[in-house]
């Protein structure tokens, strides 16, 4: 669904040039759950931007669905980290419409289908809510279901919980597995939170800052839904956490 | 706190004033002879006609302001030579009194609702046209790429993206034009109208010592003003921006 080969991006600085992504090559199948993980500055989100089509890359190649990526597209959704990503003057159920509307689905059949992506994020009754009246989590969960709505078929994740309470993170990474279950989109997600990435993917692909490299990809057997307190759980957050460590002592 | 309150002590205050001694009555009348003047000019219709020449030039220059204000602000935000254009012109033009241009326009348009009708133009016009630019360059990164991703074209993303991005500078940009057009009216009344409008009728009325009319054109403007500040604006917000939650309502 998604192949990334040799990708890297350089820019320059007042400090000199800068390689945010040097050579990193993966891959995620249909309906892979794939996590980035890594510490800010490994080019993670830069990683996911190229994907996303918001800049090209320096060299390489970024292919969704076997179609080389150049620009935006429909093909892709996208969920960011700031609550603000959703248009204040339209309410939870106008902003889940808006990629319809762009794609020029009329009126009636919008108002269905949006509704539909809602009530996927248990959010049904809030349609007619503004964002301003809806707490983070429940943004967080509008700006999914709009991203999902016109129907991509992947779904790109930009640490869209690690602005939540714990608490309401640990809500949010339930109801997205369930979600993604109902969908089976291909979804890569980036984090920093290594627990988040265990209890979510099947395969964790882990990268290290200065330059931007991909240092492991790490596949997570668990069955699902996974239990965060079992051993082998903490067992793929050591194993995930080693290949974090190490990269800092070879520094 | 009601706003009739804050009105009604300053008219007590006044009223105070006035019967005090301390000034010539036909200088300071008292409110009632003030209200008397002002019933009968209600009554016989000339406040009327006087006001709505007043208005007719007010929102014409609005109008043109608004759109002429609209139309380059997003312009110089959208294009950066339109903004290396226009910039020096609007620092170099935006500090001169609207008025300090009715001698001008006086010249070239003669006395009347053109040169009125420009005065107010020019005053209105740097409120709007800096607010729509400050608010079009303030738009959220976050919506113009989301809005991307969801397949928004140019078209799109300036309609459904940039101006509701922009609201709440542009009701404020509008706001400010209004109090701007409405204070500049007044002025170019008395300079550049003949014969019409509630600036003209002071001015006219200083001509035989009839400080109860002006009084009375005073607070015909004061309360038409007050009217479309509190009424007309205050809604247009409730109706946009606070509703949204772009802007707060400040806290008791």
């Amino acid at each position: 669904m998604i192949q990334v080969e040799k990708v890297s991006l350089a820019y320059d600085t007042p400090h000199g040039r800068v390689l945010a992504v040097e050579h990193a090559s993966f891959s995620a199948g249909a309906s892979e759950f794939l996590c980035l993980v890594g510490p800010s500055g490994c080019g993670k989100t830069t990683l996911l931007n190229m994907i996303a089509g918001f800049f090209a890359p320096s060299s390489g190649e970024i292919r969704v669905g076997g179609k080389a990526v150049s620009g935006q597209g429909l093909d892709r959704g996208i969920v960011f980290q700031d609550f603000a990503q959703l248009f204040p003057w339209r309410t939870a159920l106008g902003n889940v419409e808006f990629g319809l509307e762009m794609k020029g689905v009329p009126k009636a059949e919008r108002e269905t289908i949006a509704l539909e992506q809602l009530r996927l994020v248990k959010l049904e009754k809030f349609a007619g809510a503004y964002p301003h009246h809806l707490s983070g989590g429940m943004q967080q969960r509008v700006a999914i279901a709009r991203a999902l709505a016109y129907n991509p078929g992947v779904l790109l994740m930009d640490e869209p919980f690690a602005a939540l309470d714990a608490l309401t993170r640990e809500e949010m990474q339930r109801l997205l597995a369930e979600v993604w279950r109902a969908t089976r989109k291909t979804v890569v997600y980036v984090t920093h939170n290594v627990a988040e990435a265990v209890y979510l993917a099947d395969r964790v692909v882990v990268m290290t800052p200065h330059p931007g490299r991909i240092k492991a990809v790490v596949p997570i057997g668990l069955a699902r839904p996974r239990d965060p307190l079992s051993v082998e759980f903490l067992e793929h957050q050591k194993q995930l956490i080693a290949h974090l460590t190490r990269q800092e002592e070879e520094a | 706190m009601k706003p009739l309150f804050s009105i009604g002590i300053f008219l007590v205050v006044y009223e105070a004033t006035a019967r005090s001694g301390w000034f010539a009555a036909a200088l300071v009348p008292t409110l009632p002879v003030v209200a008397k003047t002002l019933w009968a000019m209600l009554a016989d219709g000339t406040m009327a006609g006087h006001a709505l020449n007043t208005l007719f030039r007010v929102f014409s220059g609005l109008a043109l302001a608004a759109g002429f204000g609209l139309v380059l602000g997003f312009l110089m935000a959208r294009y950066r030579p339109v903004e290396r254009f226009f910039l020096p012109l609007v620092s170099a033009l935006m500090p001169i009194p609207s008025l300090a241009w009715a001698p001008v326009f006086i010249l070239w348009f003669g006395l009347g609702n053109t040169a009125t009708i420009l005065i107010v133009f020019y005053a209105a016009t740097f409120p709007m046209l800096v607010n729509t630019w400050t608010g079009a360059r303030a738009v959220n990164p976050l919506w113009l790429r989301a809005a991307g991703a969801m397949g928004a074209g140019a078209r799109a993303m300036f309609w459904q993206v940039v101006v509701p991005g922009a609201s709440p500078f542009i009701i404020t940009g509008l706001r400010l034009a209004f109090q701007r057009a409405w204070i500049a009216v007044v002025g170019a009344e008395m300079l550049a109208a003949s014969a019409f409008g509630l600036g003209w009728v002071i001015f006219d009325a200083k001509e035989f010592l009839n400080a109860d009319i002006m009084l009375a054109s005073l607070a015909v403007i004061g309360a038409i003003g007050f009217v479309f500040e509190r009424l007309v604006f205050g809604a247009l917000e409730r109706a946009t921006v606070l509703r949204w939650g772009m802007v707060r309502a400040a806290k008791a």
